[in-house]
């Protein structure tokens, strides 16, 4: 009956599955399905698990594997005994106290600030160069491939690791953070704005060009009136990324608002620590604020 | 047209002389911040001790080379934590970012007035605060290891998907969704079939770029006790144990690399 009714009526509509072929859609599913559990419980849960219904027998071992898939480990006694803690950090934020460390937070702040402007600029300074060699429209391969290589690095370094090894070179102090925003800033100016300058449209550039103009003049006049208000964008938002990022490279000593926040951490002072946050917070939404205006006025 | 006449002839210029002058002023508030805040830098610190930078460093490079190969044994357990920190913190982190970004987009939000503004205070605390100073705090609440740093990661990018998918969810087409609400669907049908569809392909990319961002901090969360390979990399630091950090820092960059060579041919075959 029912069979019949599905030749008039045709059989009803189903969504197609995101990957087409079944196996494959399988395979994945079970793969997903091994990983989640080893990196939960590790080889040694499995094991006790599958132990559990008779597959394998009681106490079984992957062998040297087991020494090394290990899953992720809940003390949960711990938990329970650090709650107290969460709750003190979080009551901290309902009573946070920016009288005791005053004059610390200041420092730090003031250090952070002056860090987070000086690299930002210095590191606009560097990617735009950068930025127009790493544009392959408009630089020769040489120029291109070196400068993608200077963006590679840059990115694949983060911040805190290039803080420590300056840090063990320039001493402790805001130099070494200075030096680590601006590289920072490097890889994520220079990266994206030669994809605006790849993006961009070449009719200008060419009328630009066919005044007879060099080189210089055809980026000047042809290249940067279009990437400009992407430029400014991103300027912002890096100054906002560089004074969060400034707030914990003081974490590896390398100057900033971090270094009163490790110690007020480590002390259990979390009034403190929720004080430090707020400021950090509020300068953040403040930046944002600031950058949602300009961003708007340029555009 | 800005134009100034000169000896009669009337010759043009890109900008007028008021607009002229407020991007002079302005370019000079900024030099006069840059130098006022290098004069800081250059106050606190001791350039005294950096007679001998080139030294130092060539001292470092020396004794960090070559690597210390046989310390990889040690490296393996440390690299498939900071996999699964990295990994199950982007998923864990989805599952909570896709219902807070459902409820902060303004077409699907359910009421404007009080869950929306609960949403957007939960991403913006998630983002506004760094993920290291969450595994710091973590790490003395739950205590040292790969637990805090997983919930460490998986707070911080909460805020970082929900922002990104929320805005996917506003630039939808509602015309899709005008007709699956034309035959009657109920609240959850116009969701599956009229917006999910939609934004997949933003979902997938945000979750794999999130994905890369992840590896690269959960290598550092070590630092402050939150597990990983960072904790090998603090521990190499503190007994200077030069060709140890060496060999960290280089299998840093290579998962780093690959992390960013896998997004891109997901993001690559997804869109």
């Amino acid at each position: 009956m029912t069979a019949a009714l599905d030749v008039r009526l045709g059989t009803v509509w189903k969504k197609p599955p995101f990957i087409k072929k079944r196996s494959t859609r399988i395979l994945i599913l079970v793969m997903v399905v091994i990983y989640v559990f080893m990196a939960t419980i590790g080889t040694r849960g499995v094991a006790n698990y599958l132990a559990v219904f008779g597959i394998v027998e009681e106490g079984f071992k992957f062998g040297v594997v087991d020494r090394y898939l290990t899953g992720i480990d809940v003390n949960w006694s711990r938990i329970q005994r650090g709650m107290a803690r969460g709750m003190q950090f979080i009551g901290g934020f309902f009573h946070p106290d920016f009288n005791t460390h005053w004059v610390d937070i200041k420092q730090g702040m003031y250090e952070s600030v002056v860090m987070t402007i000086a690299s930002t600029v210095v590191g606009i300074a560097i990617s735009i160069p950068i930025a127009l060699g790493a544009a392959r429209n408009i630089a020769p391969l040489p120029v291109y491939l070196i400068c993608r290589f200077i963006i590679t690095i840059s990115r694949a370094l983060n911040e805190l690791i290039v803080a420590i090894i300056l840090v063990a070179i320039l001493g402790f102090g805001p130099l070494a953070g200075f030096i680590t925003l601006s590289f920072a800033t490097i890889g994520f100016l220079a990266k994206l704005l030669a994809e605006e300058i790849e993006d961009m449209n070449k009719v200008q550039a060419e009328a630009v060009e066919s005044t007879g103009a060099n080189w210089l003049q055809r980026v000047n006049f042809g290249v940067q009136p279009q990437v400009m208000p992407r430029l400014i964008g991103l300027s912002m938002y890096r100054l906002d990324i560089n004074f969060r990022e400034s707030a914990v490279l003081g974490l590896v000593g390398a100057g900033g608002i971090g270094a009163t926040l490790n110690t007020a951490f480590d002390r259990y002072e979390f009034s403190t620590v929720a004080a430090i946050l707020l400021i950090i917070i509020g300068t953040v939404m403040v930046l944002e604020y600031l950058s949602g205006i300009i961003r708007a006025r340029i555009k | 047209m800005p134009q100034i006449e000169k000896n009669g002839v009337k010759v043009w210029q890109v900008r007028d002389r008021k607009s002229q002058l407020t991007r002079w002023g302005m370019w000079f508030v900024l030099v006069l911040v840059f130098v006022w805040s290098w004069q800081v830098i250059s106050d606190n610190t001791l350039w005294a001790l950096m007679g001998n930078v080139g030294e130092v460093t060539i001292d470092i490079t020396s004794r960090a080379m070559p690597p210390r190969w046989s310390y990889m044994d040690k490296l393996w357990k440390p690299i498939w934590d900071t996999l699964n920190i990295a990994t199950l913190g982007t998923v864990i982190s989805l599952m909570i970012a896709v219902p807070v970004a459902f409820m902060a987009a303004r077409n699907t939000t359910p009421s404007r007035l009080f869950v929306r503004p609960i949403a957007l205070l939960i991403i913006v605390s998630s983002r506004s605060v760094n993920s290291l100073i969450w595994a710091l705090l973590l790490v003395s609440i739950v205590g040292p290891g790969v637990f805090a740093g997983l919930i460490a990661i998986s707070i911080r990018s909460i805020g970082f998907c929900a922002k990104l998918l929320y805005e996917a969810i506003e630039e939808i087409d509602e015309n899709q969704v005008e007709a699956i609400t034309a035959t009657g669907a109920t609240r959850w049908q116009i969701m599956v079939y009229g917006i999910i569809p939609q934004i997949m392909p933003a979902f997938a990319g945000i979750a794999v770029f999130r994905w890369d961002i992840n590896i690269r901090e959960s290598t550092v969360l070590g630092l402050v006790g939150a597990g990983g390979i960072g904790l090998q990399l603090s521990s190499s630091l503190n007994t200077i144990a030069w060709p140890q950090v060496s060999l960290i820092l280089l299998i840093i960059l290579v998962a780093v690399v690959i992390s960013e060579w896998v997004s891109a041919k997901v993001r690559g075959a997804i869109i």
